[in-house]
C-alpha cells in the first residue's frame, strides 16, 4: 500500500493576466501514495482548483515536475493527457454534471464509450456501478428525476467505472444539504477503505476531516499542517 | 487473447454512439433543428423540382420531335444568283439520291378566300405534292389527297382544314363545292384532319388553312423554283448518308457557291434544345444552389451556437477522457445529419413538387437519379464542410475553461 501515486516538485503555475502574470501556484511539493484520502482544503482563490486540474491532467504546469504513476506529464499531447484521464482519473464535480438527455446508466456508461468498451460490458459494469452506489433502482431515471444527492452518486459511479486510480473530488459536497453530505462522505470512506485513492478539494473544514491526511493550501502555497486542521 | 478487430469495433460502437447523441440532441430542440434545415430543404427541393420538370420538358420535346419529324430533313435553298431556287427536274434527282423515300416542295402563301359572298384575308396555303400525305397519314378527314395528276395538271383542287370549313362551308359538306382563292376558282376535294397533336413542336411548324397541288400554289405565286422542300427517308437511321448526299448534291448543283442552302434535319434541332434546356438547367440548379449555400451556413451558425452552449457538457466529456478527435466526430456527425435530414426531405418535396408541375404542364415526369444524387451529395457536402469548423472548435476547447462555466 506505500507505493508513490504521484509526486509534485516545484509545481509552478502562471496565468497571463492582461500585461501583468499571475502566479496561482507557487512551488507546490506534494507526494501521493497509492491508497491514501487527501483533503487539499483552502479558501476560494487559493489556486486549490487549479491544483486540481494538474493533478487530474486538464491542465499542465508552467514549470516543475509531475510524475504520475512514474510517467511525466509534461510532455503529453492532449489527446495522450485523454488518454491518462481516461485511465487513471475519476472525476466528480461540485454539481454532478449529469448529461441532460440520457438516463442514469447512460451517463455512466458515458466515459466506457469513449474507452471504447463494448455496449453489453458497458451496461454491465456501470449498473454494477450504480448498484455500488445504492441506485439499484434508479438505473434508467433521468437528471430531472433525480434529488441532488442521487445525482451525485450517478457522478460518483461514473467517475468509479473506470477502475481509475484516483478518484478527484471538487467540492462534492458544495451542492448538497448537510444529512446527503454526510451520506456521500460515508460512501468516500468507504471506497477508501476498498482501496481507491482519494482527493478531495474543498473549503469546507468539516468535509476535510473526513479525510486522512490533510493539506493546506493558502494563495498557491501548499502547506502540510501539524496537529489540528485549521485555517492559517 | 487480443481480439484484432478491436479497434474496428470500438470505432463502429464509438460512431453508434455518437449517432445516438446526435440524434438526442437534434430531436431535443426540434423547432430549432427544423429552422435549422429549413435553407437546405428549401434548396435542394429547388434543385430537385428545377432538374426533374426541365427534363420532363426535354424529353417531351423530343418526343414530339421524333413523331412529328425524325425521318426527315428540312432543306432550304434560296439559291445563288443565276439559279435562284430548285426545278422541278432538280426536285426529280433528289428524290432519286440513295436512300430518299421522297420530297415534298413546300411553297406558302397567303392568300384571300372567298365564297357566297363571304371573304377572308389572312389564308394561309401550302403547295404539297403526294409524299406530304405518305408521311403524314393521319392527316385526311374526308375525300380524297392530293394526288401525282393533280400535281402535273396543276389542277385548281384544294383540301381545306376546319377553320376554313367553319368559315365558309357551314352546315354543306364542302366536297365537291368551289372556292375562290386569290380570285381563282377552286374545286374542294378533300377535308384535313383537325390537328389533335398539341404537341410544342406543332405549335411551333404551324398548320396551313389550305393545301393544294404545288404546282398550282408556285403558279399562283408567279414562281418557276421552289425554294424551300423536305426530304423523307426510307429510314431514319439513314439521316446522317442522306444528309452527306444532299450536301454533295446541292453543291454541284449551286456551282460550290456559298450560303446558298441550308440544312436542317430533326436531330440537330433537338440536339440545339437539348443543350439549350441543359444550359438552363444548369443555370437554374445553380442559382438553386445558392440556397444551399445560405442553409449550410444555417447550420454553422447553430453548430457554433450549440458549442458555446455545451462548452460544460464538452468540458465534462473531456475530463471523463473523449478525446478530441471524438468530440469534434460528434459534432460533424450531428451537423452532417442535420444536412442530411433537410436533404433527403428536400428531395422528396423536391420529387412531390416536380410531379406536380409536370402534370400541370403535360410532361413526363421521370425520376431523375442524377439530381437525386447531386441534391443528397451536396447536402452531405454542406453538412461536412460548414460543421467542420464549429466541431474543430469544440474539439480544441481547453477542459478546464470549459468547467470553470459550472
Amino acid at each position: 500500500m506505500n507505493d508513490i501515486f504521484f509526486q509534485m516538485r516545484k509545481i509552478v503555475k502562471q496565468y497571463p493576466l492582461g500585461d501583468e502574470v499571475s502566479t496561482v501556484l507557487r512551488d507546490v511539493d506534494l507526494d501521493v501514495q497509492e491508497g491514501e484520502y487527501l483533503s487539499v482544503l483552502g479558501p476560494s482563490g487559493s489556486g486549490k482548483s487549479t491544483l486540481m486540474n494538474i493533478i487530474g491532467c486538464l491542465d499542465l504546469p508552467t514549470s516543475g515536475e509531475y510524475i504520475l504513476r512514474g510517467q511525466s506529464v509534461e510532455e503529453l499531447d492532449e489527446m495522450e493527457l485523454a488518454h491518462i484521464r481516461r485511465r487513471e482519473i475519476g472525476f466528480i464535480f461540485q454539481n454532478s454534471q449529469m448529461l441532460k438527455r440520457m438516463d442514469a446508466l447512460k451517463n455512466v456508461e458515458l466515459p466506457l464509450i469513449y474507452a471504447g468498451v463494448s455496449p453489453r460490458e458497458r451496461a454491465r459494469r456501470a449498473e454494477e456501478m450504480l448498484v455500488k452506489v445504492g441506485l439499484q433502482d434508479r438505473l434508467h431515471h433521468f437528471p430531472n428525476q433525480l434529488s441532488g444527492g442521487q445525482q451525485q452518486r450517478v457522478a460518483i459511479a461514473r467517475a468509479l467505472v473506470t477502475r481509475p486510480s484516483l478518484l478527484l473530488a471538487d467540492e462534492p459536497t458544495g451542492a448538497l444539504d448537510q444529512s446527503t453530505g454526510k451520506q456521500i462522505m460515508a460512501l468516500f470512506s468507504e471506497l477508501n477503505a476498498d482501496g481507491h485513492t482519494i482527493i478531495m478539494i474543498t473549503h469546507d473544514i468539516n468535509i476535510a476531516k473526513h479525510a486522512k491526511r490533510v493539506v493546506n493550501i493558502i494563495d498557491g502555497v501548499l502547506s502540510e499542517p501539524k496537529g489540528e486542521v485549521t485555517f492559517a | 487473447m487480443i481480439n484484432p478487430f478491436r479497434p474496428l469495433i470500438a470505432g463502429i460502437n464509438m460512431f453508434v454512439e455518437s449517432l445516438r447523441m446526435a440524434i438526442a440532441n437534434i430531436t431535443a430542440n426540434k423547432l430549432r433543428s427544423f429552422l435549422t434545415i429549413l435553407g437546405i430543404m428549401i434548396g435542394v427541393t429547388a434543385v430537385i423540382a428545377l432538374i426533374t420538370t426541365i427534363s420532363g420538358v426535354s424529353s417531351s420535346i423530343s418526343d414530339s420531335f421524333t413523331s412529328m419529324g425524325a425521318g426527315s430533313i428540312t432543306v432550304s435553298t434560296p439559291g445563288s444568283d443565276l439559279k435562284s431556287g430548285l426545278s422541278s427536274e432538280d426536285l426529280d434527282d433528289i428524290a432519286a439520291l440513295e436512300n430518299v423515300q421522297g420530297v415534298t416542295p413546300s411553297v406558302s402563301l397567303s392568300v384571300k378566300a372567298a365564297r357566297n359572298g363571304v371573304s377572308e384575308t389572312g389564308i394561309t396555303v401550302s403547295g404539297v405534292n403526294e409524299y406530304y400525305f405518305i408521311n403524314k397519314p393521319d392527316a385526311l378527314e374526308s375525300g380524297r389527297s392530293i394526288n401525282p395528276i393533280d400535281i402535273a395538271d396543276m389542277s385548281r383542287v384544294c383540301m381545306i382544314g376546319s377553320d376554313v370549313m367553319e368559315s365558309f362551308f357551314y352546315g354543306v359538306n364542302p366536297i365537291g363545292q368551289t372556292i375562290y382563292l386569290a380570285g381563282v376558282q377552286f374545286t374542294v376535294v378533300g377535308i384535313l384532319a383537325e390537328d389533335t397533336d398539341t404537341s410544342i413542336a406543332s405549335i411551333m411548324s404551324g398548320t396551313p388553312d389550305i393545301l393544294m397541288p404545288y404546282t398550282t400554289a408556285m403558279k399562283m405565286n408567279s414562281q418557276n423554283l421552289v425554294t424551300g422542300i423536305t426530304v423523307y427517308m426510307n429510314n431514319p437511321d439513314d439521316t446522317e448518308d442522306v444528309k452527306t448526299l444532299l450536301e454533295e448534291h446541292l453543291d454541284a448543283l449551286f456551282s460550290f457557291e456559298d450560303d446558298t442552302y441550308t440544312i436542317t434535319t430533326m436531330e440537330s434541332i433537338e440536339s440545339t434544345m437539348d443543350t439549350m434546356l441543359s444550359m438552363m438547367s444548369a443555370l437554374l440548379a445553380g442559382i438553386a444552389s445558392i440556397a444551399l449555400i445560405v442553409g449550410g451556413i444555417g447550420i454553422m451558425n447553430m453548430m457554433l451556437t450549440s458549442v458555446t452552449e455545451r462548452t460544460v457538457e464538452i468540458g465534462l466529456k473531456k475530463a471523463i477522457g473523449a478525446e478530441p478527435g471524438q468530440i469534434q466526430i460528434q459534432f460533424l456527425i450531428e451537423s452532417f445529419l442535420l444536412s442530411m435530414i433537410g436533404g433527403v426531405t428536400g428531395v422528396v418535396l423536391g420529387l412531390v413538387v416536380s410531379a406536380a408541375m409536370c402534370s400541370v404542364m403535360g410532361t413526363n415526369f421521370t425520376i431523375n437519379y442524377g439530381a437525386i444524387a447531386l441534391g443528397v451529395g451536396f447536402s452531405a457536402a454542406v453538412g461536412i464542410i460548414f460543421g467542420w469548423s464549429p466541431a474543430r472548435k469544440a474539439s480544441k476547447l481547453s477542459p478546464i475553461d470549459a468547467l470553470r462555466r459550472m
